[in-house]
């Protein structure tokens, strides 16, 4: 039964983001990436870290493509291939099948620490736990980066006097 | 925490994340639009979470060492996508295109 649901989940993740390497329409592009990014939270689903997958949609899905359409909107990117694409598309599908060549030769090659189809569930409280207690210094500073980033973007976005 | 047998082993989920880092890898190669570049930068992120989120539940789950990591990798890629659109669109204003390779001022 998971393994149905994980081929599932797998298969909208691939899809998804193949659409959107190659659509043609920025915007088509944009919703394809949802797709993608809503895959990827079943995916955290069947690894049992729940918490992953409600941040995943509620961060990713949510706050980062609507980010990215506005961006799109703001820049009017034309809709040919020509301008969307580069002309080294031959030469990037060979990098990239062979990145994923060496990944996979390295995978299978690894010897895992422990029996690899065992899987341990993580209960919410437990990953707040570890978050506030162990983890809660880089949690701090985390927030310190978005914080700066934040300002950052709106210092860069802003209109300069006597620009149109 | 409990341990559960698992019916999909862990290098289906590292299969998965190889491939959909691969897919960003292509994308960042060939498009030209720098907003484009910025979604497939955000697939290979993905990718990454998924791979630490997986090493985390099958091997190594005592301290949440690789779910934590996932965490911040979604904090920071937040951080990332708003700094970055902020460029794009300061870019567009000043120069009217958001293509990368149209951008040729640093190079000789």
């Amino acid at each position: 039964m998971i393994d149905v649901f994980f081929y599932i989940f797998a298969a909208t993740v691939i899809a998804g983001a193949l659409g959107t390497v190659l659509v043609r329409s920025v915007v088509y592009a944009a919703l394809f990436f949802i797709a993608s990014l809503v895959g990827v939270a079943g995916v955290y689903i069947l690894l049992s870290v729940e918490f992953l997958a409600l941040v995943q949609v509620l961060l990713y899905a949510g706050a980062v493509t609507v980010l990215i359409l506005f961006a799109l909107t703001l820049t009017r990117v034309e809709e040919l291939r020509q301008r969307v694409d580069g002309g080294q598309r031959a030469m990037a599908a060979v990098g990239a099948l062979g990145l994923f060549g060496v990944l996979v030769a390295v995978m299978s090659q690894t010897e895992w620490p422990r029996d690899v189809n065992q899987l341990t569930t993580v209960p919410f409280a437990s990953i707040g736990d570890a978050i506030f207690n162990r983890w809660a210094v880089p949690f701090e500073i985390a927030s310190g980066v978005l914080l700066v980033a934040l300002v950052g973007a709106i210092i860069l976005a802003m209109q300069e006097e006597g620009e149109v | 925490m409990e341990v559960i047998e698992q019916s999909v082993p862990l290098e289906h989920f590292l299969v998965l994340s190889a491939i959909l880092f691969s897919i960003g890898v292509f994308g960042v190669l060939s498009r030209r639009n720098a907003v484009l570049i910025l979604m497939s930068v955000e697939l290979m992120l993905n990718a990454v979470s998924i791979n630490l989120a997986a090493f985390a539940v099958y091997t190594a789950p005592q301290l949440f060492i690789g779910i934590i990591f996932a965490l911040f990798v979604i904090a920071i890629a937040a951080a990332e996508v708003g700094l970055a659109l902020a460029i794009v669109l300061r870019l567009f204003r000043n120069r009217g295109t958001a293509n990368v390779d149209e951008v040729a001022t640093l190079k000789w």
